[in-house]
């Protein structure tokens, strides 16, 4: 425990001064809030829905940090270690491997966290944002999100021969994820074709258990997107953990 | 009493169809300091990652103080420092930090600032490992090292980029912890340094083991006058620098 608070601590400092994080898992959750609002207001959704469209896309807001530190962060900070054998030093030392993916994971987990926060606090103040649902339910619906998309980028970073593969790897990830499963442009803007499309990405399911979770909405085909993103997640776990590499 | 803390036995490893290192068997004792010497390629650095397991070995045994050292990697290198060749950092991390991070591994942990301050870099604290001078970040790695409190150490290029009063430093400072009783696997360029720490040594060429004793019995077999010359005579340096491991 008393190494891994360390860990934890020197490794999230040496990740805020990278900066990367703090802009694609802060920062630019805050400016699509900032778009949506300006754009929408506090426009209602859908005439008689009774809520507004802001608060129908502040969970898919959520999910933007999740991606960036899952789909991008993960990734290149596992294959970056291994590639200046930082896991190498690691290696002949008492530290388990697990506790070396433990961290960097923490450490994007807190993100998600801090970015929510930061959401939630910028929708309230100037868009009066209401949650309609149950916590305990976007709390879940959260970890279902976090959970399958944290072990596909274990997974990525874990294998990946090289930096270069591993970053090439997370582009054709994250990039799709981040603009198709409406955790950018919102879901509900898109025509009915591509939404069809779309609904096979496993954000997109995420993002609607999010978004029903916020609103207290039923969930509808929760069942399916529950079984898939647990089917994912344990088969990312379990080939990153089979394969992890040192070196 | 004398207690052999390291053992391997035929210790072999080939790339490719191509055998980089042959058979190589040792057992050092307690407080003892060996020296694995050969030109670039000679495998002194594959040797050291078989033995610390870090590479696969073909085939041999190895034993650190009693131990497989990938079967028992966490408790024994609890007890074991190594340095490697091209030694590694995170790109913005500080010397505080590094230390920081590596002392929180360990169980019982040295006083890294005191080892700083031993080493010459005590006023380096906050700066960022890039910053630090090629013989400074050297110092730090060994530093490193040294912070388990290891009852073995692996120095891989022990003194490469240090000047010659700073590897003076480094020897006076090992020296002391060998009187202390730490067994030392060394690799190294500089035949002087070699002279001055080492009780045994091995010299390898292209994966052969083709001397193996003291540095006094290696003048005495070669027939030379300086250890530099016996060095040279056994490994024929200059022969094989195509083949880089």
């Amino acid at each position: 425990m008393k190494t891994f608070g360390k860990m934890l601590k020197i490794e999230a400092k040496l990740s805020i001064r990278d900066m990367n994080m703090i802009i694609f898992a802060e920062i630019m959750p805050l400016i699509v809030l900032v778009i949506v609002g300006i754009v929408y207001g506090s426009k209602e959704a859908f005439p008689g829905a009774g809520y507004t469209f802001l608060e129908q896309n502040f969970g898919a807001l959520c999910s933007i940090a999740i991606c960036a530190g899952g789909l991008m962060g993960l990734p290149l900070t596992i294959s970056e270690y291994r590639e200046r054998r930082i896991l190498k030093r690691f290696q002949v030392t008492p530290v388990s491997s697990l506790m070396i993916l433990i961290v960097p994971v923490a450490i994007f987990v807190l993100y998600s966290i801090s970015s929510i926060v930061l959401l939630w606090i910028v929708a309230k103040i100037f868009w009066g944002f209401t949650f309609r649902g149950s916590y305990f339910l976007f709390f879940a619906g959260w970890l279902l999100v976090l959970i399958p998309i944290l072990s596909i980028g274990m997974l990525v970073g874990g294998i990946a021969k090289n930096s270069k593969s591993a970053s090439v790897w997370a582009s054709v990830l994250y990039f799709p994820m981040l603009v198709f499963s409406g955790a950018t442009l919102p879901y509900e803007v898109m025509p009915g074709a591509m939404q069809k499309v779309v609904n096979i990405l496993p954000l997109t399911q995420g993002i609607k258990i999010l978004k029903a979770a916020v609103l207290g909405l039923p969930l509808t085909d929760v069942t399916f997107a529950i079984v898939a993103m647990t089917v994912l997640a344990a088969v990312c776990i379990g080939i990153s953990m089979r394969y992890f590499r040192w070196e | 009493m004398m207690e052999n803390v390291i053992e391997v036995k035929q210790l072999s490893k080939s790339y490719q169809g191509k055998q980089v290192l042959k058979n190589l068997s040792f057992s050092l004792n307690k407080g003892m300091v060996l020296g694995l010497l050969g030109a670039n390629g000679a495998g002194k650095s594959t040797g050291i990652e078989c033995i610390l397991g870090t590479r696969k070995k073909d085939s041999g045994e190895v034993h650190i103080l009693g131990k497989d050292p990938v079967k028992e990697r966490k408790e024994l290198f609890q007890r074991v420092g190594v340095q490697f060749q091209d030694s590694n950092y995170q790109r913005e991390i500080r010397v505080d930090e590094l230390c920081e991070e590596t002392e929180c591994l360990y169980q019982n942990p040295a006083d890294w600032h005191e080892l700083l301050k031993k080493f010459g870099i005590g006023d380096k604290e906050k700066s960022l490992v890039k910053d630090l001078s090629g013989g400074q970040r050297q110092r730090l790695f060994i530093i490193l090292a040294l912070i388990p409190q290891p009852e073995i150490v692996f120095l891989d290029e022990l003194t490469t980029g240090l000047d010659a009063r700073a590897r003076r430093e480094v020897w006076n400072i090992l020296r002391g912890l060998k009187q202390d009783g730490l067994t030392m696997i060394l690799t190294s360029h500089f035949m002087d340094e070699v002279e001055a720490l080492c009780d045994q040594i091995i010299i390898l060429k292209k994966g052969e083991t083709v001397f193996q004793g003291t540095t006094t019995q290696a003048l005495a077999s070669s027939k030379c006058d300086k250890f530099e010359d016996a060095y040279l005579h056994y490994a024929g340096e200059g022969e094989e620098n195509e083949d880089i491991w």
